[in-house]
């Protein structure tokens, strides 16, 4: 049976409706991408929350730190690419260092805006957010978790990026699971080796898990959402209990989760590992699959990646 | 507020204007020119205009003041000592570290600062953002903010006007600080800003220009700003002479953020002093 696909953008379009009537205070900034960002039923249901300041991302930033030093939670929804690196200073500067409570929603994470090319695909978003201090740096892996981890981020002071994906991913999570930012979700344990995903990869990793069981494989599935605050005592658990660990995310393998994870490993000197994501190069417009093939994130990849690393034990 | 008579208003600028040197020769290291620019500016918001309540800096219905040229803090927190949000000692701890008065003014160590600045051409959206969250409040306080004449070449000051004017910001009184010098040289050198005032009228404001560091013209152009509810968004653009005050500053580009060395020190105190008037 296929499992159902939807766009994580639109777990976030449902959440952002049922959180604004609950509290007057959650307000959302477009800047006129509110279609494709899935602000539609927000700005239709609540207009006197609804702001759009214009394509001028910029200035949205900003404005969304006023807001927020008046006790506002403002969400500033756009693209991915525009999100993190257009207002990657304003961010920094009037966001996350006088810590306000801002959130920046962004769709077309990774290279999941595929047709529309390189200049939407957002592979350096989540690496270059985590190095700025206070920040909170969210991919949900599908649209229960997006609406989730969108309640969980008005509900925690302090600025949190959320990245969802414009294409369909299967939906893995059942209405009941539970998500903390910051904190890993376990989806399947084993004790050969460790696949730590996030995103749109989570239900790659579990496939990859799926077939290497049939082989006798047996390994730990985490999904961790949230690469900032990283949930190291996850990552540790996976170096002393298996060692061999393999990261798969829909972002540049520089600085994304990947980095995250080597960073502990390469500190605690214990533990091997293996990063599969977007190989340091710029995508192009071609289908959504086609671009995760051509960085080698796919099943067939984790399996091999999870098999040379046993070998080399 | 008992309301202060102009010559006290002058007098209170010109003691600004003393606690600005003072305190960038103590730390010998800020930026005295355009301190002394916007000190008129800031002495009017502070002791004229602004509801605050020093006891109580993140009151919600206060005032909020925006320093957008974030570079110029010293007078800010001239201000904000002046007032009472902290003892006037602490204005000696200037860019030394722990000091809540950082180089650039930060709203997480100083009381007093509503916004974090120091980037240039960010300010103003922040303070847009203020004043509309007082519009959905339905509130009544009002946002000032002061613009350096050189950050208006960032774009997002524009698209913060766009902003301002959609959401009726009546509540938004903007000073652009014309001293017409930037670091690297004058505003016609480095980038020409033509003519303020209808830049900003072509952006929806109510503008009037008025000398910035005269007084009398301040307190009228701003009454009168500030008595206009009309839905526009308000902007008075002050010529000013940057490092005002200290003649061997005024009009200096290199005064921009050098601080003063002892026998400077001296000639700025004695000239400053010297600028106190009587009530006639």
């Amino acid at each position: 049976m296929e499992t159902k696909k939807i766009p994580t953008r639109n777990g976030f379009g449902e959440e952002i409706v049922a959180l604004g009537k609950e509290n007057k205070d959650i307000l959302v900034v477009d800047i006129d991408i509110g279609k494709s960002c899935k602000t539609g039923d927000f700005r239709k249901a609540l207009p006197e929350q609804y702001l759009n300041v214009g394509i001028a991302e910029q200035n949205g930033a900003g404005v969304a730190a006023g807001l927020a030093t008046c006790g506002k939670i403002p969400f500033v929804v756009t693209y991915a690419a525009f999100g993190s690196m257009r207002i990657c200073e304003m961010i920094r500067q009037e966001i996350a260092y006088p810590n306000l409570n801002v959130k920046i929603a962004c769709s077309h994470g990774g290279l999941t805006p595929a047709n529309d090319g390189a200049s939407h695909q957002a592979i350096e978003d989540m690496g270059i957010l985590r190095t700025i201090p206070n920040m909170t740096v969210c991919m949900p892996a599908d649209a229960v978790a997006a609406r989730k981890l969108v309640r969980a981020a008005a509900e925690t002071y302090g600025p949190v990026y959320l990245r969802f994906t414009r294409d369909a991913v299967p939906v893995i999570y059942d209405d009941s699971a539970e998500f903390t930012l910051g904190k890993a979700n376990l989806l399947r344990d084993g004790k050969d080796i460790a696949i730590l995903a996030n995103g749109d990869t989570v239900h790659l990793a579990l496939k990859a898990a799926e077939q290497l069981a049939a082989e006798g494989i047996q390994a730990r599935v985490l999904d961790f959402h949230t690469i900032k605050p990283l949930d190291e005592a996850a990552v540790n658990a996976c170096i002393d209990e298996i060692g061999s660990i393999i990261t798969v995310e829909d972002h540049n393998i520089l600085n994304g989760l990947g980095s995250a994870v080597a960073e502990i490993v390469a500190e605690r000197g214990k533990g091997r590992m293996k990063r599969i994501g977007v190989q340091d190069q710029f995508g192009q417009s071609a289908p959504y699959e086609r671009l995760l093939e051509m960085n080698g994130i796919t099943v067939e990849n984790i399996i091999a990646q999870a098999k040379r690393l046993i070998a080399a034990e | 507020m008992q309301e202060l008579t102009l010559t006290q208003l002058k007098n209170k600028a010109t003691e600004l204007r003393i606690r600005v040197v003072d305190m960038i020769w103590k730390a010998q290291s800020g930026h005295p020119g355009g301190s002394l620019s916007v000190a008129d500016f800031m002495t009017a918001c502070y002791f004229r205009y602004m509801k605050v309540d020093p006891k109580n800096p993140r009151w919600a219905d206060r005032d909020r003041f925006v320093l957008s040229k974030g570079h110029v803090c010293p007078a800010q927190y001239a201000a904000l000592a002046m007032t009472g949000f902290f003892p006037m000692e602490v204005l000696d701890t200037l860019r030394k570290e722990g000091s809540p008065l950082q180089g650039h003014p930060s709203m997480t160590k100083c009381p007093g600062i509503d916004i974090s600045t120091g980037s240039l051409g960010q300010g103003l959206a922040c303070a847009a953002g203020m004043a509309l969250a007082a519009k959905l409040d339905g509130k009544d306080y009002n946002v000032f903010c002061a613009l350096g004449d050189g950050e208006t070449n960032e774009g997002e000051i524009w698209e913060a006007c766009g902003t301002a004017h959609k959401y009726k910001l009546d509540n938004l009184i903007v000073f652009v600080d014309w001293n017409n010098l930037q670091l690297d040289g004058t505003c016609d050198e480095i980038m020409p800003l033509v003519d303020l005032a209808k830049k900003f009228e072509a952006f929806g404001f109510e503008v009037a220009s008025c000398d910035g560091n005269d007084m009398q013209q301040l307190v009228q152009v701003m009454d009168q700003l500030l008595a206009s509810k009309n839905g526009l968004p308000k902007c008075i653009v002050g010529k000013t002479v940057k490092g005002k005050g200290v003649s061997f500053m005024e009009n200096q580009v290199g005064w921009h953020g050098v601080a003063p060395n002892d026998d400077q020190y001296r000639q700025a105190m004695e000239e400053l002093n010297a600028l106190y008037v009587e009530e006639v």
